[in-house]
């Protein structure tokens, strides 16, 4: 068994694991790592998130058990001190020693901190560990008091403008600054720097640019900084990210060789000076560089694991620096020969207005693409890199590639299909087009989520999941085959179709759609599916095509297990007069009905005969009682707490807001239910969370939380929009409503149509709060439409003596149903057991 | 409880010998089932209005043994017509009883006639 140890527990060192034990013949290695940090990996990459609420385990890149069950022994919290090459062990500090017949050294790199005067201070941090950020949260708390406290970053990199995130999230005053003459000097030209300054700007993050710090005053803790030009500025918090610098000690102590600015020198191979000893990720020196980026690392960890197991594999000469990424919602990417390279053409697209700048360089004969940038509109990095990547030929104006086909039906790009093979669609995971496809057509991949699990493409920073669902769009296509879903065998279309079809043809009822875009006779899965459409188009009740209603909305009431209905009056927000109690008591007292109180804070009662139906609901009618549609793929409640006008804790009037939604959206159809809840404080006493649009008072305004569902599969729901005031809280739950209710599969609830939505909640967010589509008017217009045409159908149907002879058990007689029965049960009935 | 089932035998329209007149057309909702009572029998009717042809059937539905097919969504199943039970949705083919979507016993159909604007439905006794 060929002994192999990794000390390091980062990002690569796990990605090591990883590979090696995927490609290692069962029982063939052991391999044993040392971790310095006390949790196992994590994604540092978007360790930002955890301010945004991701928790560390949500974090961690695997479970302890993980390593456990793949046979890998795991040390955390463990420092290697001691390399001994000669011996082929290693020490740890608490002086064990271990031996290896292959050693991978993935101890990464820790931020650099500037030698300048009192960084020792203390509100004097780094960023790069769990630890770090929860030190920056709590100082951060600790400070917070009545006036905005000041905070800054010192580095204006990608990593530096994270954290500058960061600080604004915790509502600090935020200034970065930078030495250099831009930001992100790296990645980006002097213009789209600039255009990213303005942008974040706007954010109210201020930047200081060309500013050399020379001493960080203040009495133990941090006050002041001050700068070469003899300015300063007075602040209580600083975060450095200063840039990086290998960990290397260890290596040189041991005697390995090492580059002179740090890191340790590796070959094509990833070997050190010592055979048997591998670097990789950020403390490897390749071709007199570091790389701060965790594509490249694992390529590193790809091929030191086929080196240790025999293999030929070697690094790329060109090491892609190509990096996208997401910075306060701006767009920044660089790819290829991204700063002007000579000899070479640019050409640039700049729109101040709308915060966009594009540049791509060109080879001098304008046949190929070398590198480009982009801030503000990243739309096309993937197809820019494949482009730069794979030498492909340019369009006969290149232009188009950064301002679109202008005229004509061409596109600029072609199609994903024209990549070769061999083009790497997923960096992080090197999945190739042709792995992507032979997934498709071979182990017969039909979605993006089947092709993670067979490739493992996207499952690193998702930047290539549009590239890769464009891939299995097209790749499906031209083998012909259609993903099609279509609801039964008499219409051959999505819900969404049907929906879009009966809106445009102006279908009015079921027969005549059968007869124009359906064939057949119908049956029990397209008639309430068809019902919900008609319902949410025209708004019409369940009475007036009742033949095609499911029986809960044919009789407008939940029949149970004998066929008896229960009744549920709508009682908003869970809030019911003393009388009006006593009047729902008096009806089942009168009607001998099984009374229970439900989970949506209204009462049930249970075992009422069909023709009894529509004499109790006369009687709650006349109490000013309505519907409660509890029968329906529609609004059931909207849970409350008591809020602010009860609760010493509550932040606002969670009661009045559940009431007033509960209202707006009553009687409304949708695929499925629908469920709300109002919380006035973040104790979250309405559960809100748990259900389909949940909104929670703060001290900033309303939280809003959508996709959720107790039940069978339960799923919290995810922040849509926060610190909004109730206005747009409303407007956003109409918008987000209307599109589920016209995009959603029957019988799908909204968590489960968000978990199908390609782009999930950023997506959706993208559509209801920032209105990309352009779509937002219409669908609020549409929900109003339904609330203006609201009615309720008890009422009409207590009304009409045409609709109420509907009630009756039998056409032909008057007598009941002799066959349901109900036997006792404490004090009340309950049905006769199966 | 299985002698309630035992009062349902499949009547084909050469073994009747009553006719029962049982409501006039109007009382019947187009596409949809509704419940007639003939002695101690409950027996669903289906105006299947689209193709102009009626169905009859028991009312009990045989897997939890309650009176409900009546209120139960029609439709089809290739051609064969069918009502889907509306407690669990288990279907039944309306020409033969045969139970489409899953091993429950058939349920008993009856033939239905139309004249001068009156529902008859076919009984052997």
């Amino acid at each position: 068994m060929k002994k192999v140890i990794v000390i390091g527990n980062g990002m690569v060192g796990y990605k090591f694991c990883e590979k090696l034990i995927a490609k290692a013949p069962a029982g063939s290695i052991l391999l044993t790592v040392f971790g310095e940090e006390i949790r196992p990996a994590y994604d540092r990459v978007h360790l930002s998130e955890y301010f945004s609420g991701k928790t560390a385990e949500e974090l961690s890149l695997a479970p302890r058990s993980w390593y456990h069950e793949k046979g890998i022994r795991l040390f955390t919290g463990e420092l290697v001190t001691e390399i001994r090459p000669d011996k082929k062990t290693i020490i740890t500090h608490r002086g064990q020693s271990f031996a290896y017949d292959a050693l991978v050294i993935a101890t990464g790199s820790r931020p650099f901190v500037p030698p300048i005067d009192g960084v020792n201070k203390s509100g004097v941090f780094v960023y790069r560990t769990i630890e770090d950020l929860e030190a920056i949260t709590a100082y951060g708390q600790k400070i917070a008091g009545g006036k905005r406290p000041k905070a800054a970053v010192m580095g204006g990199g990608l990593l530096g403008l994270e954290a500058a995130k960061a600080l604004v999230d915790m509502e600090l005053e935020t200034h970065v600054i930078e030495f250099a003459p831009r930001l992100m000097p790296r990645q980006l030209d002097e213009a789209g720097a600039d255009l990213l300054r303005e942008t974040i700007e706007k954010m109210g993050i201020q930047v200081h640019t060309s500013k050399q710090t020379t001493l960080i005053g203040g009495n133990g803790r941090i006050q002041e900084l001050q700068f070469a030009d003899g300015s300063s500025l007075d602040l209580e918090m600083l975060v450095i990210s200063a840039g990086i610098r290998p960990r290397d000690e260890l290596a040189k102590n041991s005697g390995l060789t090492t580059g002179p600015r740090g890191g340790i020198l590796i070959d094509g191979t990833c070997r050190t000076s010592h055979r048997d000893i591998f670097a990789i990720g950020e403390v490897a020196l390749y071709q007199e560089q570091i790389y701060g980026l965790v594509a490249p690392g694992y390529d590193m960890a790809e091929v030191t694991a086929e080196q240790i197991l025999g293999g030929d594999k070697n690094m790329v000469d060109q090491i892609d620096m190509s990096t996208k990424l997401k910075l306060m919602g701006v767009e920044v990417a660089s790819f290829g020969e991204h700063f002007a390279p000579s000899p070479a053409r640019s050409i640039v697209f700049e729109d101040k207005y709308a915060g966009i700048y594009k540049r791509i360089n060109i080879s001098e004969d304008g046949s190929k693409l070398l590198g480009g940038i982009l801030v503000g509109d990243a739309g096309d990095y993937n197809m820019l890199l494949q482009i730069a990547q794979n030498g492909m030929t340019l369009p006969p104006n290149p232009e188009d590639l950064i301002l679109g086909s202008r005229g004509g039906d061409s596109q600029a790009f072609g199609s994903v299909l024209d990549l070769p093979d061999s083009a790497q669609i997923c960096a992080c995971e090197s999945v190739t087009k042709g792995d992507i496809c032979s997934a498709i057509v071979d182990q017969n991949c039909e979605s993006v989520k089947s092709i993670t699990k067979c490739t493992k493409a996207t499952s690193g920073c998702g930047g290539c999941k549009p590239m890769v669902a464009d891939l299995l769009d097209a790749t499906l296509k031209s083998m012909g085959k259609t993903v099609k879903q279509t609801i039964c065998e008499h219409f051959p279309y999505s819900r969404q179709e049907l929906f879009d079809l009966i809106l445009v043809k102006e279908i009015k009822d079921y027969d005549t759609a059968l007869d124009e875009i359906g064939h057949g006779h119908g049956c029990e899965t397209c008639k309430p599916a068809l019902a919900s459409v008609f319902a949410s188009v025209y708004n019409e009740t369940a009475t007036v095509q009742e033949a095609i209603q499911d029986t809960n909305d044919r009789f407008l009431a939940n029949i149970q297990r004998n066929g008896s209905y229960s009744v549920v009056p709508r009682i908003p927000g869970g809030e019911i007069t003393p009388d009006k109690l006593i009047v729902i008591g008096q009806v089942a007292k009168k009607y001998d009905l099984y009374s229970k109180i439900t989970g949506g804070q209204r009462i049930d009662l249970f075992g009422a005969k069909l023709h009894e139906l529509p004499e109790i609901w006369a009687e709650l009618i006349a109490a000013g009682f309505e519907s409660g549609h509890a029968y329906g793929k529609a609004l059931r409640t909207v849970k409350s707490c008591v809020g602010s006008t009860w609760c010493r804790f509550g932040m606002d009037e969670s009661v009045s807001f559940a009431i007033d939604l509960e209202n707006r959206y009553k009687g409304i159809r949708a695929p499925h239910k629908i469920k709300g809840g109002v919380s006035g404080c973040i104790r979250e006493c309405a559960e809100a969370r748990c259900k389909d649009f949940g909104v929670i008072a703060t001290e900033n305004g309303w939280n809003l939380y959508v996709c959720g569902n107790g039940g069978a599969k339960p799923v919290h729901a995810q922040l849509l929009a926060e610190s909004i005031n109730r206005e747009d809280c409303i407007r956003y739950i109409d918008r987000f409503l209307i599109y589920y209710i016209k995009t959603a599969a029957p019988l799908t609830r909204t968590a489960a149509w968000l978990e199908k939505l390609e782009g999930g909640i950023d997506y959706l967010r993208q559509i209801v709060v920032e209105d990309r589509l352009g779509i937002a008017g219409e669908l609020e217009e549409q929900m109003n439409g339904l609330i203006d045409t609201y009615s309720c159908e008890w009422k009409e149907v207590v009304d009409n003596p045409e609709l109420k002879r509907r009630f009756a058990h039998f056409v032909n007689s008057d007598n009941e149903d002799d066959n349901m029965a109900f036997v006792g049960m404490r004090d009340q009935k309950m049905p006769r057991p199966w | 409880m299985e002698a309630i089932l035992e009062q349902y035998k499949q009547v084909t329209e050469a073994q009747v010998k009553v006719w029962f007149k049982a409501a006039a057309v109007e009382a019947f909702p187009k596409n949809a089932g509704a419940c007639i009572k003939y002695r101690d029998k409950q027996i669903a009717v289906f105006n299947f209005a689209r193709k102009n042809k009626w169905y009859a059937c028991q009312n009990l539905c045989p897997h939890k043994m309650e009176m409900v097919l009546a209120r139960g969504l029609t439709g089809a199943e290739g051609d064969i017509p069918k009502v889907a039970c509306p407690l669990h949705k288990r279907t039944f083919s309306l020409e033969t009883g045969e139970n489409l979507n899953a091993d429950l016993p058939p349920i008993a159909t009856y033939p239905v006639k139309i004249q001068d604007g009156f529902v008859y439905v076919g009984f052997a006794e």
